[in-house]
């Protein structure tokens, strides 16, 4: 059975939690900028967490289903609407075959994760069904959805199917995970951050302003990466490194001494010196910033941040143990 | 050996502090590296990638918990892991080695031949290249053929191979201004180095040459033709046999 995008919207793609273990042939990782986000989604829909869904930036989006569908979304704060009802995130929603669900364009954030039950169902490819749309390839053809475009759905799995014939009158479900689990998105956000491999490549002056001074979110920014305008961050020396790993999270900072924070898409390895390293739980705030956010880095201990994503990673376990009645 | 954290998921573990004296020596000490890290299956290591001087080790921490490591000092316990792992690689005769596991004949490295067209019309930078080198277009192809070259690391772009082995007479200066779209095949030289463009893709390196051959292709296992380690040579061929080619 398929979806049609009625409306593909400003960029929507195909995601899941990415292709691990691809990176030494120069192969992203890509995935769902906010894994996180996808993962609640996924186990709210009755699906696999790492079940694939769509990413829709800026949102625009109109979907179309050919039969009965759980849809769950999260992400950014967007005026999300099944025909009419309006729908807000983290709520499980049964939309009816040909019944249409849209996403209108953001009040915070940038962008939304949408799990619907059954996954697409697009070929897996190097371990994903993710779109890499640098390299053009997994996803939709290797390319963002297009409008009118049709992609095939999963079939709706046992648990969705309960949770189908649950909601067959009130159709929205009453309950939700916790509220920052579904909308991360945050005015001014602060982003923690550990010390960069490179730190000792800077003059003081760039790793006091990295965390004293607030940065601006430039309009180029993509799935590769957040531009960010700002102190200009002095290297204490003016030559390029050897190409090294980096990582979603790494700052890099190239001559122009304007940071760049990579995301999920970013090149395998990298040449400019990395002043700081955005920590994974608060990768998915870096996932809502839109162009002429301000944001400020703060640094924290590397125990903090493992501690912090052992906590969240115990929370989702919970979550999923608590979910159980309802697929029953 | 030094390891560095990359942020709170993966560790970077530098082999070799030089790479411009003795690159093959790096090179061969990557690799080595990455091999016993494979071989140790270590709990919660994602996957492993070498570059120049550097091996990176991606990690869930949660899993690396759940196999004993303490919250505290998570990447301690992975870095007692890592040195107990890369014991036996620091034993001289492992850097040498361009084979595979021990006791295993076969080679682990491929040595493949690359057919380039080095026609006009694919070789836009060739006349930069040749006025840098002071020499005719045709000794820079000549040149270009007949050096034996390896694959430092794979990256840019998928498939990209960076390749060391370039006659320092053909070292040439990356373009001020990166070119926006540089066709799949091209193969270019970027400073000391010389690589091939998988994928259309911007890039800054000077193009002398396209290859007929398909570097990336994510159908394939491996979806690359060339990794870290393998050994290229350059062939020269007409613009009708790259159109053969191509077909």
């Amino acid at each position: 059975m398929n979806a049609t995008a009625v409306r593909a919207g400003f960029l929507t793609s195909v995601q899941d939690l990415g292709r691990a273990g691809f990176r030494e042939f120069g192969v992203s990782l890509g995935g769902a900028l906010d894994p996180h986000a996808l993962r609640v989604a996924n186990l709210l829909a009755g699906n696999d967490e790492s079940a694939a869904g769509l990413e829709i930036t800026f949102g625009g989006l109109r979907l179309r289903f050919a039969d009965d569908r759980i849809v769950v979304w999260s992400g950014g704060y967007f005026d999300v609407r099944i025909g009419s009802t309006s729908l807000l995130a983290g709520h499980p929603a049964l939309v009816r075959a040909g019944e249409e669900f849209s996403i209108d364009s953001p009040a915070g954030g940038c962008r939304v994760w949408l799990a619907i039950s059954g996954g697409i169902d697009v070929p897996v490819v190097l371990g994903s069904r993710s779109g890499d749309l640098r390299a053009g390839f997994g996803g939709v053809k290797g390319r963002p959805v297009r409008d009118g475009e049709e992609f095939p759905l999963g079939e709706n799995m046992p648990r969705a199917k309960v949770l189908i014939e649950k909601l067959r009158t009130e159709k929205i479900a009453r309950w939700k995970p916790p509220h920052d689990w579904s909308s991360p998105a945050r005015r001014s956000p602060v982003l923690r951050y550990l010390r960069g491999a490179d730190s000792g490549r800077f003059v003081e002056s760039a790793l006091q302003r990295l965390s004293s001074e607030g940065f601006f979110v430039s309009p180029d920014s993509d799935r590769m990466g957040i531009r960010l305008d700002g102190p200009r961050l002095e290297r204490s020396e003016d030559v390029d490194l050897l190409s090294e790993a980096v990582a979603p999270g790494t700052v890099q900072v190239p001559p122009s001494g304007k940071p760049i924070l990579l995301l999920n898409d970013c090149q395998t390895i990298g040449g400019y010196p990395k002043i700081a390293h955005v920590i994974t739980v608060d990768l998915p705030i870096a996932a809502q910033l839109s162009p002429s956010d301000r944001i400020r880095f703060s640094e924290v201990s590397i125990r903090d941040a493992h501690a912090l994503l052992l906590e969240r990673e115990r929370n989702l376990e919970q979550f999923r143990r608590g979910l159980e009645p309802h697929f029953k | 050996m030094e390891i560095t954290p990359l942020g709170d998921s993966a560790l970077l573990i530098r082999v070799a502090e030089n790479f411009d004296d003795t690159p093959t020596g790096a090179l061969n000490k990557v690799l080595a590296t990455k091999r016993a890290l494979e071989a140790a299956q270590i709990p919660g290591v994602i996957e492993i990638a070498p570059a120049y001087t550097t091996v990176a080790l991606f990690c869930d921490p949660v899993r690396a918990i759940d196999a004993g490591a303490p919250i505290e000092d998570v990447f301690g316990w992975l870095e007692q892991r890592i040195q107990q792992a890369l014991k036996s690689v620091a034993a001289p005769k492992a850097f040498g080695a361009d084979r595979g596991r021990a006791g295993d004949n076969v080679p682990a490295y491929n040595s493949i031949e690359v057919p380039v067209c080095y026609d006009p019309e694919f070789a836009v930078d060739l006349d930069e290249v040749a006025r840098n080198a002071g020499v005719h277009w045709k000794e820079v192809v000549h040149l270009h053929c007949g050096a034996d070259y390896r694959v430092h690391c794979v990256g840019f772009t998928p498939g990209f191979p960076f390749l060391g082995g370039l006659p320092r007479q053909l070292a040439t200066p990356r373009r001020d201004v990166p070119r926006k779209e540089i066709p799949a095949g091209s193969v270019a030289i970027g400073g000391r180095q010389t690589g091939i463009y998988p994928i259309k893709s911007p890039g800054g390196w000077n193009v002398i040459g396209r290859t007929p051959l398909q570097l990336f292709d994510p159908q394939k296992d491996p979806p690359v033709l060339l990794r870290a380690g393998d050994r290229v040579r350059f062939r020269s061929i007409t613009r009708e046999e790259f159109e053969r080619a191509t077909k």
